[in-house]
């Protein structure tokens, strides 16, 4: 067991990091100042860098292994992005310089925003979402004041697709739209009658993922804009799986009128363990004068910050976004530029059919191909026959070294795993991670119990999860509470 | 060029042919013909030679300035070394939310230690894992206070404009109403809030120090929402929790505030930290990822995500935000940053930022023109007058390398917001005194 930094913590010590205070000593009212000290670790710099090498021992990112999470693009993260991102002259500049003291900052968003403009067909991105889901969350404003500044305030409703990710509902409601869910079609894509029969003069709009949440793209895609377009509402584009189509088609080509992007996911920048990440949004033309604060724009003198339109949702963030990822996304984005970007899509298309093709037979694959960038398949055939479930697959190939793909999710497919191989894999990797998955399903039918007991070669095993909701835990007692 | 990808062209024939598929493109056959793309339109792509050097370039048109005296919640701070070679490990660089707990109990971990962290800053019981930034988590947290007829936010005119603006904005989204509570010589005007309080009210958020640096008497704040039955939410900059009184101690409901200063460059604005803890009773409804401890089926101790019930990809339209991705690797950063320094190192550098905003303030009110306008106590920030055109003020320091204070605009046009840290020596002040009285001399002749 490792120990919390806490316990590692001797009253006195500590790191010698600064110099006494050089100014005469301005003191408080004690009526101003804390009761007592934080209990902060009190630790020297050697234990606090083996404690944290210990927990990075007990951790599993990308440059440790195959990370196929499905709708995540775990793809590699290249090292030269992280180069860019700490040159001094992007970490140590002040938000609050004046334009002509951040011009190389300007022209970073500038040449990304033109950049997305491109590959997603949109007239304008913003980056001040900090991630996907603020990301969605700015797109559906985008969309409200649109039909605000129309008087059609009475456009309440946003239809999802039952197969969305959660954040597209939760999405919704917190910019304060209904949200009507249509059930999809047998063959997994948007049911054409359900939407026509939701699409209405109360329609704001549709978030759509595409390709969808079980790897499909839409072939009808088109008709889906137009039916909500037809019923005066808008069309939303969730980008979480962008990474298919980048530089093969275009959102705005397929009628979406606002895109979110994961700069951490697509355009390779790291998740860090879970963000900081982008959600840019791009937008057509008519969502443009809603834009937050801080597009730039290029004037004679150089660039500058436009100021904000007089229709604009306001902001969503303090600054410009997570400034970084964005350097971190341009890094990727110069280097594959108009060939590395469709090729990139066509690697990812093509590992995941790979692998699909090789599990089919063993596997129940819902929605037989041809995939996009990722596949689902259902263990619903393995537990019934044998009790083994999706979680016990996927702990199964924590034993192997594999970070196992998205489990239970897409809702509408039961016991699943969604596989997402992404195109820095290479095939000896596919080829080990499809004879991992062959050797479980052999494992589940011989000897199920072994799986239940899965993972045994891991720091911990199962966790008790009903345990940590019912009696939460959630902070370190110090011993005398 | 590149994109990263393994396969050459012999390979990628041979994994279609076993796909059974007569070319990549076949593969694509479900997009209509319509849609597809018949060229991208950038530029080539780059070696990464090339890439890099391009960035260079772009980073040299930036200016980086030695001296800053200026905060508006981006503050310049030293950073450790060693926050930098933690968070450069790439198990936690490289690695997604820790959904599968077995092999992400380092990251879990280290979440866990931050939110104990969080909670010994602020005094609160419960803090989540991070969210975005010092905005996002009070607009989040003004969420959380909604009830039934409750729908109004007060937001105090003394706090960050960005954060007033971010929580304009998601009031418009869910339908909340936000008044903005006047502000008085840099504080908030308490005597006004008593009279905006009401049955209607949600919550009251004030900013501890202020934007302007003062230091609000957060106590009578929360006294006063909660006669009205509303909850308080303090916005803290957690450098200033080194000494001031803690949240708790004030009577918060929610703590929440921009964990910048802990440990993170100032990077153009971005990413930060936004961190936010609550009271107990509040834990069901705090947004984001929250780690708990429990055990495996040894017995081991374990670290797994919990409270799900309250999230998105369970409740989805139902729950009680939509967050997803923290900012996991800042959090880190943050945690990394209070371990170094310690409590003394905390206290050290709060105290020296105090005095040092104190001497600046002592200086400058020996110059004619600048006169400190804030009332009552400050911490690292303070509001002067400024006897020429502010423009005219900083553009002069910046020709002697210096970031001045910050003009502001509004009810304070004309007026200048400064901010010291631990980073400025007296040299610094001493030369920027010299420049002003410079800028004194020009002006008189």
């Amino acid at each position: 067991m490792s120990k919390l930094i806490f316990e590692r913590s001797v009253e006195g010590r500590g790191c010698s990091l600064l110099p006494e205070s050089p100014f005469e000593r301005t003191e408080l009212p004690a009526r101003l100042c804390r009761g007592k000290a934080p209990r902060l670790p009190q630790i020297t710099e050697n234990d606090l860098c083996r404690h944290y090498t210990s927990l990075a021992q007990r951790s599993f990112g990308v440059n440790c292994g195959f990370y196929p999470l499905g709708s995540c693009t775990m793809k590699y993260n290249p090292k030269v992005n992280e180069v860019a991102a700490s040159l001094e002259g992007f970490t140590e500049v002040h938000p609050y310089q004046p334009a002509y003291a951040v011009q190389g900052c300007l022209e970073v968003l500038d040449t990304a925003e033109r950049y997305l403009c491109k590959i997603t067909g949109m007239d304008a991105v913003t980056f001040q979402p900090a991630a996907g889901a603020h990301g969605e969350y700015t797109g559906l404003l985008l969309i409200k004041a649109y039909h605000h500044h129309r008087g059609e305030d009475h456009r309440n409703k946003i239809i999802v697709p039952d197969s969305a990710h959660g954040t597209n509902p939760a999405s919704a409601t917190m910019a304060g739209y209904a949200v009507v869910s249509i059930p999809s079609a047998p063959d997994g894509c948007v049911d054409l009658d359900a939407l026509r029969a939701a699409a209405g003069p109360d329609t704001a709009g549709i978030m759509l993922t595409n390709p969808n949440t079980v790897g499909l793209f839409d072939r009808n895609i088109l008709e889906i804009t137009k039916i909500v377009h037809d019923a005066g509402g808008l069309c939303y584009y969730d980008g979480a799986n962008l990474n298919a189509v980048m530089g093969i088609a275009r959102p705005g080509d397929m009628g979406f009128d606002v895109v979110h992007l994961n700069l951490h996911k697509t355009f390779s920048t790291p998740h860090g363990g879970g963000g900081p990440g982008s959600g840019a949004v791009g937008c057509k033309e008519l969502l443009t004068p809603f834009l937050p604060a801080g597009q730039v724009e290029k004037t004679g003198e150089g660039y500058r910050f436009a100021a904000p339109g007089e229709c604009s949702i306001g902001r969503v963030k303090s600054f410009y976004g997570n400034f970084l990822v964005v350097v971190r996304a341009l890094c990727y984005l110069l280097m594959l530029g108009c060939e590395g970007i469709p090729a990139a899509a066509q690697g990812a298309v093509l590992n995941a059919n790979y692998m699909m093709k090789k599990l089919s037979s063993t596997y129940d694959i819902p929605y037989p191909g041809p995939c996009m960038h990722e596949f689902v398949m259902s263990l619903q055939s393995l537990k019934d026959d044998c009790s083994v479930s999706a979680m016990d697959i996927a702990k199964g190939l924590l034993d192997r070294g594999i970070h196992p793909p998205t489990m239970y999710f897409p809702l509408i497919v039961h016991e699943a795993l969604m596989v997402e191989p992404t195109e820095t894999e290479s095939r000896e990797t596919l080829n080990e991670a499809i004879d991992a998955f062959l050797a479980l399903y052999e494992e589940a039918k011989e000897n199920p119990q072994k799986l239940h007991e899965a993972p045994i070669t891991t720091p911990v095993g199962r966790p008790d999860e009903v345990k940590a909701a019912r009696s939460p835990v959630l902070r370190h007692r110090f011993g005398e509470e | 060029m590149g994109g990263f990808l393994p396969a050459g062209a012999s390979e990628r024939a041979e994994m279609l042919r076993e796909i059974g598929c007569g070319s990549i493109d076949e593969l694509f056959s479900p997009i209509p013909q319509e849609v597809r793309l018949k060229g991208l339109d950038i530029p080539q792509g780059m070696s990464e030679l090339q890439a890099q050097r391009a960035l260079r370039a772009m980073a040299k048109k930036n200016k980086v300035f030695d001296t800053i005296f200026r905060g508006a919640g981006a503050y310049r701070h030293y950073i450790p070394a060693v926050v930098g070679s933690v968070t450069g490990k790439e198990e936690f660089l490289t690695a997604y939310t820790p959904y599968q707990a077995e092999i992400s109990q380092g990251v879990l971990q280290s979440i866990f230690e931050y939110q104990t962290m969080i909670c010994e800053l602020t005094g609160m019981e419960v803090s989540n894992a991070s969210v975005y930034d010092g905005a996002t988590a009070a607009a989040e947290a003004a969420a959380m206070c909604r009830e039934r007829g409750r729908g109004r936010v007060l937001v105090s005119s003394a706090a960050h404009p960005e954060v007033i603006e971010t929580m304009r904005t998601y009031c418009f989204g869910c339908g909340m109403e936000l008044t903005l509570i006047p502000e008085r010589g840099g504080r908030t005007d308490l005597r006004a809030l008593g009279g905006l309080l009401g049955a209607d009210v949600a919550c009251v958020y004030l900013q501890q120090p202020s934007f302007f640096g003062s230091i609000e008497d957060a106590e009578e704040a929360a006294n006063l929402a909660h006669a009205a039955g509303a909850k308080l939410i303090l916005g803290c900059n957690p450098i200033a929790l080194g000494l001031l009184r803690t949240p708790a101690e004030c009577g918060a409901d929610i703590a929440v505030g921009e964990g910048q200063p802990l440990g993170i460059p100032l990077s153009f604005g971005g990413p930060y930290l936004g961190f936010m803890a609550c009271t107990g009773k509040l834990m069901r409804r705090l947004p984001g990822r929250i780690v708990g401890e429990t055990t495996d089926g040894k017995g081991e101790r374990a670290f797994v995500l919990t409270l799900q019930a309250r999230e998105q990809h369970i409740r989805r339209e139902k729950a009680s935000s939509n967050i997803c991705s923290n900012q996991a690797l800042c959090a880190m950063r943050a945690a990394v940053y209070l371990s170094a320094m310690g409590p003394g190192g905390l206290r050290q550098v709060a105290e020296t930022c105090l005095s040092g905003a104190h001497y600046l303030a002592k200086r400058l009110s020996a110059l004619p023109g600048f006169q400190v306008k804030n009332e009552g106590e400050f911490f690292h920030e303070f509001v002067t007058s400024c006897p020429v055109p502010p423009q005219v003020l900083t553009k002069r320091l910046e020709e002697a390398g210096i970031l001045g204070g910050l003009p502001l605009g509004g009810a304070h046009e004309g007026e200048v917001l400064w901010c010291v840290t631990e980073m400025n020596t007296p040299q610094e002040i001493d030369r920027l005194v010299d420049v002003l009285k410079e800028l004194e001399r020009g002006n008189a002749k």
